[in-house]
Order: C-alpha cells, then structure tokens, then sequence
C-alpha cells in the first residue's frame, strides 16, 4: 500500500480559526475537506504539506440555503448533497446533474462542492506515483522542468477536471473567499486561469467559503454533459456546461457554453451568439453551434484518451445539451 | 456414542436442504446442488484472513527498490547509506540470489533480484527490510544505482530486427539466433495449402489482442519465517504452493523438506499468481539474514510490473471452407508479445495453436507462433491462457464465412461440429455438449428474431470456444501422481478433508466437503477442510489450467470411497445384510432395499464407530493421474494442450453501439457452457458469469500498454485502478448463465472444468454483435469509443 507522509491534523470549529490556522503554517499547510483528490495526491507526494487544515468541523461551511436571491451553498456541503437536494433539482438541474457524475456514490458523500470548484488539475504526466514521476524525470507542474503534453512547452496544461465547477460556470455562480485580509467575492467567470500549476485566482491561505449561485431567470434553460470511460468513478474526458436564454416568444436571447477537461481551465466558448440571438432554436441553428464550438475547442494529451475523438464528441455533446434543453 | 452428540449430527442433516432431500435422479443429495461455500460466512463478514492480515511478533517489512529504465545495464549497487539507516536490518541485492528460476524448467531466465541488468520498468533490484514501511520506504531512496541505459524494443516487430539482436534482452540459447525469440512453434496437420487451393472460399483477416491484467483485488503479499531449528516457512498469497516450495528451496539452496508452503486465503489471482514472484524469494532470504519474521506486500502500482497477464498477440488467420460451409483448411500465423521474461511462454506458445481444434472439425490446420521479447511486464497465464487470443480472431473468421456464404453463423458452427472422438491435432474428446450450447443460447436470446433484423445500432453476435480440464502433464516431467487427498473420519462423525488445491474463489474447498458430505453420508456442516499447506496436506500442483475440480476431485472420490467400502462392510455384517446394500447418506447408513426399517440403520457416527472398532482409526489417501495411453498425439509437442476432458461454451452477446460517439454497450450475454456434471450449479453460474464478464471487460475496457516516445517509453501508462478500468456494476450486461451438462467419463460424477473456457466467446461474440449493429469489423481489440468511432468513420468513407 502506498503510505502517507507525517503530518499533523487540526480541527478548526470556524473559518476564522482555519484560516489563522493556514497563516500560522503557512506555506506547509493545506486545508482538507472531503480529502477525496488530497489523499491520493499525497500517497504519490504530490502534496505533502505538515499541516493538514480539516474544513469538516466548520458548521458556517456547510449547508445550502435559499432566499429571493437565489442559493448559497456552502463549500464543504457534500456533491451527494447538494446532487440530491430537492430544491437544487428543480432549480439548478445541471449542477445537481454535474454533482451526481462526479465519481462514485461513496466519493461523492466525503467530497464537497467546494473541493471540486478547487480540484486540482490533472494529467497523465502528473497524477502517478513517486517512483512513476522520478523514473520520467519528472514534469513541469511537480518537481521538474519538462512538459511532456507539449514537448518543449514552458506553460503547464494539465487539464481542468472538475464537473461541477464547469456547470456553475453558464449559472453565473459567485466564490465567497474568506483570507487573512477578510473576505471578497468573485465571480467564477473570473476565478480560473490558464496556469495548469496553480489555476485558481486563490492564495494558498485563502479558503473558498461557499458558492451563491443566481436565481435564474424564467426562460433560461442549463444542460450539463460529460464524456466518461464508465458509469461511474471516472474524470470527465470531456465536459460540456450549456446555457440558452429564451425570450418570451421562445426566440434565444443567448447562449453559453463551458467546456472542460481540455486545458487546465474551464473554457468558455465565445461569438455563440452570432447569427442566432433572434431565431429559434432550430436543428440547423444547433448544427451551427456544434459547429462552433468544434471549432474553439481543442483537446490535449494530457488524458491519455485519442484527443481526436474527443475532440469530434464536442458537437455531439452540444447537440445532445440542445436535446435536453428543447425538451 | 453420548445420545446428544447423536441427536446434534442428525439434527443438522435434517436441516441441511442438500442432504434431507430425496437424491436428485442422478442419485446423488449433496452434489448438484446450490450448497453454500465453507468459507463463505467468513468472507461475507470480513472475518477471513488474507496474507496481509497475519502478523508474527517482531516481524519486519521489506519493500522492492525498481528499475526507472526500461533496458539497462547495471553498473553498481551501493547500499551503504541505506544499510545504516536506524531501523533498517538488512538490505539484499541479486548478487544474494543469483540462481536464476522460472516455472518452466527448461527457460529459467528470472532472478528474484536484477543482477547485470534491468528489462523493464518495474524489474527488481533490491530489496530492503526494516522495522516498519516508512523506514524501508527510506531505505530505498538511499540506495544508489548506477545504470547504463540501452536500447529498448516495446514492440515485438522492433525485437526481431538485426538491431535488436545485436543488444538481446537475453542472450541467445544458440550462437547466431536472436535472443529476443522465447519460443517458436509450427506444426502442420493434413495438407493445408492443397485443401485451401481447393477451398471455395477463404477468409482471410489481421487480428490483434491488445494486452490485458488479472487486476485481483488483493494484492500479492508474502510472509517469510524461520524457527529456532531453522525450517523456512513462507505464507504467500500464491496459486502454486507446491511449485513455489520447490523453487524457494532450489534458489535458497535449501532441502526442500526444509521449506514449507502455506496459502491463505487468496482474494483473486485468475492466473497472476500461478508460478514464484521476486517477493517471495526475498522474504524467505530477508528471514534467515534477520532472523525475524518479513512481511512484503504489493502496492496496486507493482501489480501491473509482475503482471502475468494476457500476451498481446497480433494474428494473421485464413480460412476455407467449401460451399456448404465445412471448414477445409485453417492456416494460423501468430506474433506473441512476450514482455521480459519468459514465464510460461513456452507453454503460451503452443497453446495459441494448440487449443484451437475443437468444437468444430478441421480437415486441415497449421499453426505458426512466435513468442518475443520486449522490454515490458512480462506476460504469462491469464484466464484462458494462450488461447482467448486466437480464438478471437477464428470466431470472427466464422462469423465472416457465415457471411460470405449467405449461412446463420450458428448453423455454420452446427455444420462443423465435430462430436466425440480425435481432433485434427490428435487430443481424444470424450464428452461435447457443444451443440446443446449452441442451441441453448439460440433459444434463450431469441437468436432468430433478431440477427439481421434488428434496427441500426443494435445486433447480436455469436461464439464458440473449446477449454481443457487440466494440463495431461506436470509442469516438471513425473509420472507421480497430479494430485492426492487424505480424508479422516473422526468418532464424532466429523470428517476432515486435506488436500492440496489452492482455494482462490473457484469453490476447491466446497467442492471438496460436498464430495465428501455426498460420499460418506454426512451433513455438509460435518466437513473440515484444510488446503494447501506443503507440510500437512498431500501434494496438488496447484490452482491453474481448470485442473482442480476434475483432478484433486476424482483423487477426494478415491479417498472417500476407500473409507466408506469399510464402512459399509462393517454396518452390513451388523445389520445382517451383504455390504453392497449398504448406502451412506443423509446422516445414516441404511439398506438401501427396506432404507425405513429402523432396524436396518444407524446413525452414521455410530456406523463410524463400527467401522472404526473393526478396522483402526478411519482414513484414506486417495489420488489421481491423468491417463496416458492413447489421449494425445506422439509428435514433438502432442502433449501440450493435451487434457484429460474439454468443456465447451457457446455465447450469444447482443450489443447497441452508440454510432455518434462510439461507445459499445454490452446488453445482454447469453452463455452457455458444459461443465460435464455441475457439483454445484451455483458455483459453475459465478465461474460463468465471471469469465464472461472478465472477456467483456477486455474486450470494452482493459488495456495493459506502455507509453511510447522519449523520455516516457516504457512507462505504464496508468499503473492504478482509477486508470487501468475494470467495469463497474453499473458497466456490466446482463448475464444469463445456461448450464449443460455432458458427463465426461474422466471426470468425477462426469464434470469438468467451469472457470476459464467460459470466458473465451465473449471477445469475438461482442465483435460479431458489433458487426450485426453497425457493420463494421472490428478485428483489433479493444473496442472503446474512440478505436469503435475511427471504425466507424473509416467505413462510412470507404463506402462514400
């Protein structure tokens, strides 16, 4: 069995203590939720902070509430929760639908909403064991200097792996982050950068409280897509996140589109709007958005799954998206 | 006899369903019947302890230092900074064990530990025992080793070529040869080329197996002991305790009746712990240098280095037939990926022609394999051993003849059967419920209505297959026994059964009480079994080649029996009546002419004691061989592949096949298989239902590959279970497991092998359905999206 490395665990009752906890250990420290990503990253040392900073006792992270405004779901409410939550499936379907993908029924009651807004990237190159990385000589993202994605590559581009992230995206979600210096808000839209070593605009001291997302105006309609090798445990090889604002006359007003599992952010697709705001949404109005968004995405090695195919399932799975949304 | 005991023995038989039930009309109560497992509660509740879960006092745990290169010399070795490290009691390199061993005798070509160079990433070099994991962990990041990196050849084409041979994995056996060739066999029955010229049509096609892992849950785990008179004991999670005992001695250079063996329970091996591993030797040698007890167990990650598993294996088939369907002439040309090492290669090699001459009834067939080198995890036996590959690209071979010729595919298989008697390449069949199998899966999955009629996307596929019940031979040429049992009766009416089969799942152990349980008479609940340890139980070669029901079976009917003849002497001069008329069974023994008369019978313990009082302590030692005379042919070879009984499977798949994306969903798998008798059908059902789903998921999901290019050539491409992807339960199709039943006259009560034979159709019927669906071929494994999608798009451009 692969074996953890020496750390001490620490049981904070509030953000403020986790985050004074995280300042005090700073740089050798890390906070735990459901631990689902951060115990097998530190089995292959991918992470072996000595302080390890559990969220499971902080009562203000956990929950979902609802008022006018629409929902605030905190942090370290599980994926089953807020995947089964009544409330969540009639409102937000598509990230209760992203929630009930993530992995497997046990992983999804230990791993929180906010650990997957947070996941780590991934990448073929990167997710394996200590004597696997040492014998490549390591990688650009951990403890070398290559990448072997993009050989000769200088930017790390692991890739974004997390489904209910990407859902929360066309939803127009808001990070309540609390830190050292109080707390802010951002809106997802701006949280993710292309950095495939650290793509969260989000200090290591920081903590990702809870998730408000919007009440959605009558006439939006969200579908959530994911591309899988199973039924069940496995990282998205694709994921599609869809969004159509219907006017009154039933005419789209926009369209949004994330996609991820391609580079290490969730990428919105951009110009969906051309051409179809105004018209209904037709089979050929999908095709040209199937089109399109073929068009802006392009999927890497860092899954060892032909980038080709994954590729060519984009405008399947924004054709499959418009099927649900039309229904 | 104290009247509770009495009344506690016939209480449970008759609360025991098996045995208080009227004998089913093949006369028998216990066999045939859905008895649960002996070990069954134990496993159910957790309680059963594998190898990791013993611990001896003061015992230490060692862990294996890798090679990061694929090919490489070794220049040197120092351990000094790690020897001295606090908590670290002894640090071994291969110097230490230099004897080099392998199952096969004649291609030992492995060492527990590297000594002049690496093969492949993962290969052994040093070994390192300390007070606790984390110390030896730190051990071996102390120990400095200096390679010289050499070329390496991931694809058997690539080893083959003068540039390889010039640096071989292994040296050659013979001056001039490429030493990268383990084994090459060929051999030719009945004129081949004269009958395909001849043929009236020839299918000709390219196949390839890909390469797959057992993947077992329980990862391999040894423990290595020696006590104050300095016998060695080694508990191991091992198919083959007695190989292994054999080989721990020679390459220890110890009296082998000085090493002993002791299997615990095992959670999963399916062929990957069927001969001796580099843990093994290393605990034993860490013991006698500590004198401490060693544990060492496996991570997931070293799993798929010692590997074992299935031989990628690319195919070149020709088929003729004439127009009525009989197969003419079938010429084989096969390419073994081989890995490091050679394993049972040897073996491997032969088998991916030999075993494919039934069901069905060659005029004509030649065979051409070659086993190569790579630098890879070595492969060797999985499930189904050399002969899923094969028989994968013959069954879609079928299915494309069926085609050409306008036939079902099932009645092209009918046409061709071959019933009883010689096959082709001279094995005698004496059983062959074939055709039931056929037509038991036709039935069940409405096989007419549906292959060709059904809507684009949907199909159905059909398979056949041939598997041996044991190897005719040991692996280490004897004319010893194969396998013996030794059973006691105790006054009680408790009656132990000690044999040697490695129970790993399969049911050796059930299957042993319940042939006990039917033979004496006693409730199921009365036997004890103890397998598998080398210094208690008789010998049995151990868990591979579907070899354990049929043969340490018939060895426990001759120990049973030669117990219960004395029992039924001594109960029929106490009741009076000739000995023949005495029956054993359902607690009692009775006369079977008048079985109500309270005075003609006795309560079997009492019966025991009878027996007991008139001849001695009650016990037998029963064994079996296989038959030599007249089962094989005499030519170079005959014997391998060469079984004492063969089993048959049939399976229909249906499949829909996602057209967009590519993705294959398996519905439903009919399979049909004859196991001869089934001893208990709820066994043979879980070995038919596992092979075929073990076949499903190569054929959809598995995928043991290294990665290619610089600097990652010859990594794993994904060393784990959340990357190497098993099928979850929700992956699964259904499976409908259809029993036939055969009676084949080697084996006890007429069975035969249920473990392996039912995987083989699973591959090519999923292929076949695939086709039925979409139209496309797929003669390259495995068909995942991508790989079913580039098909697809190939084909709708050629027919544009």
């Amino acid at each position: 069995m692969l074996r953890l490395h020496p750390y001490e665990y620490h049981r904070p009752r509030t953000v403020n203590e986790a985050i004074a906890l995280l300042a005090e250990h700073a740089g050798d420290a890390m906070p735990i939720a459901g631990g689902t990503d951060l115990v097998p990253n530190m089995k292959h040392r991918l992470f072996t902070p000595g302080h390890l900073v559990s969220l499971r006792g902080i009562e203000e992270m956990r929950g979902i509430g609802e008022d006018e405004a629409g929902f605030t779901i905190g942090a370290a409410t599980s994926l089953d929760h807020v995947a089964t939550d009544e409330a969540i499936r009639n409102a937000l379907p598509s990230l209760a639908r992203a929630c009930s993908l993530v992995s497997g029924p046990q992983l999804r009651r230990m791993g929180t909403l906010g650990g997957n807004v947070c996941l780590d990237t991934r990448c073929t190159y990167y997710n394996q064991t200590l004597f696997w990385r040492k014998a490549l000589g390591y990688c650009l993202k951990k403890d070398g200097t290559a990448c072997h994605v993009v050989k000769g590559g200088t930017r790390c581009v692991a890739a974004h792996s997390a489904d209910a992230a990407t859902a929360l995206l066309p939803l127009d979600a808001e990070l309540r982050i609390a830190g050292p210096e109080g707390e802010r808000t951002t809106p997802i839209g701006g949280f993710f950068t292309s950095d495939g070593v650290w793509n969260r605009r989000m200090s290591p001291g920081e903590l990702l409280v809870s998730i408000h997302v919007p009440r959605q105006r009558a006439g939006t309609r969200h579908s959530f897509q994911k591309l899988r090798a199973r039924d069940s445990i496995d990282f998205p090889m694709l994921n599609l996140a869809v969004r159509v604002d219907f006017e009154a006359d039933g005419v789209v007003a926009g369209v949004q589109m994330a996609a991820s599992a391609m580079g290490s952010y969730p990428r919105k697709l951009g110009k969906l709007d051309e051409g179809v705001a105004g018209a209904p949404l037709t089979e050929s109005v999908v095709e040209a958005l199937a089109r399109e968004a073929f068009r802006q995405c392009h999927p890497l090695t860092n899954i060892p799954v032909d980038a080709e195919w994954r590729r060519a399932m984009v405008p399947v799975l924004v054709r499959r998206a418009m099927v649900e949304i039309r229904a | 006899m104290h009247p509770d005991e009495l009344n506690a023995l016939q209480r449970a038989a008759a609360d025991d369903p098996g045995i208080a039930g009227f004998p089913g009309p093949d006369g028998l109560r216990v066999l045939g019947r859905r008895n649960r497992k002996p070990e069954g509660l134990r496993k159910n509740t957790g309680a059963e302890a594998y190898t990791d879960d013993l611990a001896l006092p003061g015992m230490l745990h060692a862990k294996l230092l890798r090679s990061p290169h694929p090919h490489a010399q070794i220049v040197s070795i120092d351990t000094q900074h790690a020897t001295r490290i606090v908590g670290v009691h002894a640090v071994i390199t291969g110097e230490d064990l230099p004897t080099k061993y392998g199952i096969i005798p004649w291609t030992r070509d492995e060492q527990a530990l590297a000594v002049d160079k690496v093969r492949y990433v993962g290969d052994a070099v040093a070994c390192v025992a300390a007070v606790d994991e984390d110390t030896a962990n730190a051990a071996l990041e102390a120990i400095e080793v200096e390679y010289e990196v050499l070329p390496f050849y991931l694809e058997p084409e690539q080893a083959l070529t003068a540039e390889a041979a010039a640096v071989p994995i292994h040296g050659p056996k013979r001056e001039g040869r490429n030493g990268n060739v383990t084994k090459h066999v060929e051999l030719e029955f009945g004129p081949v080329d004269d009958l395909m010229a001849a043929a009236d049509v020839v299918v000709e096609g390219d196949y390839y197996f890909h390469g797959t892992t057992h993947a077992p849950i329980e990862p391999h785990c040894a423990i290595g002991h020696v006590d104050a008179d300095g016998l060695l004991t080694v508990w191991s999670s091992t198919q083959v305790p007695h190989y292994l005992q054999r080989e721990l001695a020679r390459v220890l250079g110890l009296d082998v009746a000085r090493v002993r063996v002791v299997q615990p329970a095992v959670g999963g091996a399916f062929g990957g712990k069927s001969e001796p591993f580099d843990l093994e030797f290393c605990v034993a040698l860490l013991a006698l240098r500590t004198g401490r007890p060693v544990k060492l167990l496996y991570t997931r990650e070293e799993l798929f280095y010692s590997h074992r598993g299935r031989h990628p294996m690319r195919m070149w088939y020709r088929v003729g037939a004439s127009r009525d369907g009989k197969l003419k002439a079938v010429d084989a040309r096969s390419l073994l990926d081989g890995g490091a090492y050679a394993s049972f290669g040897l073996v491997t090699t032969y088998y991916s022609g030999q075993l494919l001459t039934a069901p069905y009834e060659l005029e004509s067939y030649r065979f051409d394999s070659t086993r190569v080198y790579t630098n890879k995890p070595p492969c060797g036996p999985k499930r189904g051993h050399g002969s899923v590959q094969p028989r994968f690209a013959f069954e879609i071979s079928l299915d494309k003849l069926a085609a050409e010729l306008g036939l079902d595919p099932i009645e092209l298989r009918r046409r061709n059967f071959m019933g009883t008697g010689r096959t082709v390449n001279e094995f005698r069949v004496q059983s062959n419920g074939f055709l039931e199998c056929l037509e038991a899966v036709e039935r069940a999955s409405g096989w007419k209505e549906k292959h060709r009629k059904l809507p684009y996307g949907r199909g159905v596929g059909v398979a056949g297959s041939c598997y041996i019940s044991g190897t005719n031979y040991p692996i280490y040429p004897n004319d010893m026994p194969q396998a013996a049992v030794q059973v006691q009766v105790e006054r009680s009416g408790r009656v132990s059964v000690l044999h040697g089969a490695s129970e790993i799942g399969q049911g050796s152990d059930a299957t042993m009480a319940a042939i006990a349980a039917e033979e004496l008479g006693v409730p199921l609940g009365y036997v004890r079994v103890l397998s598998a340890d080398t210094d208690i139980v008789p010998v049995d070669l151990g868990a591979y080649s579907s070899r354990e029901t049929l043969m340490v079976g018939n060895a426990c009917v001759s120990a049973c029996r030669q117990v219960a003849e004395r029992v039924r002497g001594s109960v029929g001069s106490a009741l009076g009546i000739p000995p023949e008329r005495v029956r054993l069974a359902g607690g009692w023994a009775f006369d079977a002419e008048e079985p109500t008369r309270d005075d003609r019978r006795l309560p079997i313990a009492a019966a025991f004691q009878i027996a007991e009082a008139e001849h001695g302590t009650l016990g037998a030692i029963g064994h079996y061989n296989t038959p030599k005379e007249g089962v094989h042919g005499e030519y170079r070879g005959g014997t391998i592949g060469a079984s004492p009984a063969y089993s048959f499977t049939a399976h229909v798949a249906e499949v829909e096949v996602d057209p967009e994306t590519g993705f294959v969903d398996v519905k439903t798998i009919w399979v049909a298989h004859d196991c001869g008798k089934a001893l208990n059908p709820m066994l043979v059902e879980a070995q038919m239902e596992g092979s075929a789903y073990m076949g499903f998921a190569e054929a959809i999901f598995e995928h043991q590959v290294m990665k290619r290019g610089n600097p990652e050539g010859g990594l794993h491409d994904a060393p784990s279970l959340l990357d190497y992807r098993i099928p979850t339960s929700r992956d699964c199709p259904e499976f409908v497991s259809l029993i036939v039943e055969s009676a084949d006259p080697e084996g006890p009560y007429g069975a035969k092998e249920a473990g392996e034979g039912p995987l083989h159709p699973s591959l090519p019927a999923i292929a076949n359905a695939i086709w039925d669906a979409v139209g496309v071929r797929m003669d390259a494994l495995p068909f995942t999206p991508d790989r079913v999608w580039r098909a697809l798009r190939d084909h709708s451009a050629r027919s544009a």
